[in-house]
């Protein structure tokens, strides 16, 4: 059986697709700032941090990229609440998003921070400046250009990702896609306009991320 | 007095010794040059007397200051000797002006006006006025050299050491680093220089130093020691050097 197309059993249903499509795009940018926050945190204390916080970052990060994300949402969703602490789904999502982006974009920036020349930071102690300054003024500049299309490419996998947070019910563009389907049956229509929703999402943010590079890293 | 003081300073990786009970006395104003092999420890010396070595017996004191003893604080040590080293090790990210102006805005907290106007001054003392907003990639290596010389000046540090710097260049830059390296002598300032340039330690150094195996084999006036080593050692040396 062949069944006609027909997106117009969509069209009642914009204002959903518009909702789902906004709460993904806010939660991605959110959780790529926190997320790349923690994670230049984390590079931090793995390199030039005291020993603890290096091997406290470590455990972090190894039980993050070794455990499926949806584990991940689901344990700070149902499992938090056992101890007392009781997310939204919008605050589950947004945290789940944040902590699985600092693991691997802690490991990312570590192999930025360790191919830094040790000769600039030879230069940059010889010229009296502490171990902190030379992190903060000579190392972690160079280290995000030197990573910063394989941290481009983390944030599109992090945002593609998001949509398993609509298994909490957090009100992202799947969740639309579902809800709708779920309403007039238009699977198939459905998700293609998910999948071309994504697809330009990807696009664009890519556009984005290397419009910020061009702007903040020098040529040449 | 000595600006810089080496007694007996030992230092070892391991079980290998590389500095075997070193002393050298160094004043302000001279111009010191260290030859040898290498292996010969010379450059491990060079980079004890700013602590980026530690060493494990013997005293190096610049301008009353031990390094290393614990009461010192390196950064303050730091802020009194400059370094220049073999590979330049500029900062790519930022222009020569801004490698210039960097540690006088963030470590002396100098007005960025000030440590604009002084980076653009040594610059220009480097010849390299118009190169402010270069960044080091567009830069030759003998000119990042000058940029790197003018960085640590920025500091106005009371000695200079100097790493080997003109092993890395191309042979018809190495003259535009010494040049400049030989007007800081004629100014007064105190240099110790780790050198391939025989010429050069000659010609402009008031104090040459022979290192061997660990230790200062001989030192004494360049040109005195050039025509007349005496040591076989020296001589040998000095003759390997076409």
């Amino acid at each position: 059986m062949i069944q006609q197309l027909n997106f117009g059993d969509l069209l009642p249903y914009w204002d959903v697709f518009a909702r789902g499509l906004v709460f993904t795009i806010v939660l991605t940018l959110t959780s790529t700032v926190a997320g790349i926050g923690l994670g230049t945190a984390g590079a931090w204390a793995r390199t030039f941090g005291p020993k603890w916080a290096g091997a406290l970052t470590r455990a972090y990060v190894e039980v993050i990229r070794n455990t499926p994300f949806i584990v991940q949402l689901f344990f700070i969703f149902f499992g938090l609440p056992a101890l007392g602490v009781k997310l939204s789904e919008d605050v589950a999502a947004f945290i789940a998003m944040v902590i699985n982006l600092g693991a691997y974009s802690t490991e990312i920036i570590r192999a930025g921070i360790q191919a830094v020349p040790k000769g600039h930071l030879e230069a940059g102690v010889s010229l009296a400046m502490s171990r902190w300054e030379v992190f903060r003024y000579i190392v972690l500049k160079q280290a995000f250009m030197k990573v910063y299309p394989a941290l481009s490419s983390q944030i599109i996998i992090v945002m593609l990702g998001s949509a398993v947070v609509s298994q909490i019910s957090a009100e992202d563009l799947t969740y639309a896609a579902n809800y709708i389907q779920s309403r007039n049956f238009r699977a198939f229509e459905v998700y293609i306009v998910a999948a071309v929703l994504y697809l330009m999402l990807a696009i664009g943010l890519r556009a984005l991320l290397r419009g910020i590079g061009r702007a903040i890293f020098p040529k040449g | 007095m000595s600006l810089v003081s080496i007694k007996d300073v030992r230092k070892s990786y391991g079980a290998q010794e590389v500095l075997k009970g070193v002393s050298l006395e160094i004043g302000r104003g001279d111009v010191t040059a260290i030859i040898g092999r290498s292996g010969s420890g010379k450059s491990t010396l060079l980079r004890c007397i700013n602590g980026l070595e530690t060493y494990q017996a013997g005293a190096i004191t610049v301008d009353g200051m031990t390094v290393g003893d614990g009461e010192t604080d390196l950064r303050t040590l730091r802020r009194h000797v400059g370094m220049v080293f073999q590979q330049f090790n500029l900062f790519p990210h930022l222009t020569a002006g801004e490698n210039v102006m960097l540690a006088p805005t963030v470590v002396a907290k100098e007005q960025k006006g000030e440590a604009r106007a002084m980076a653009e001054a040594l610059l220009e003392k480097v010849g390299l006025a118009g190169k402010f907003d270069a960044y080091p990639s567009q830069l030759s290596g003998g000119q990042q050299q000058r940029v790197a010389i003018a960085r640590s000046l920025a500091m106005r540090p009371t000695v200079l050491l100097c790493d080997e710097i003109t092993s890395a260049l191309d042979p018809e830059l190495v003259n535009e680093v010494l040049k400049v390296v030989e007007q800081l002598a004629s100014e007064g300032m105190t240099l110790i220089l780790v050198t391939h340039e025989m010429r050069f330690a000659r010609d402009v150094g008031t104090k040459l130093v022979f290192m061997h195996q660990g230790r200062v084999h001989e030192e004494g006036p360049p040109k005195a020691l050039f025509a007349n080593p005496g040591t076989p050692e020296l001589a040998q040396f000095v003759g390997s050097q076409h």
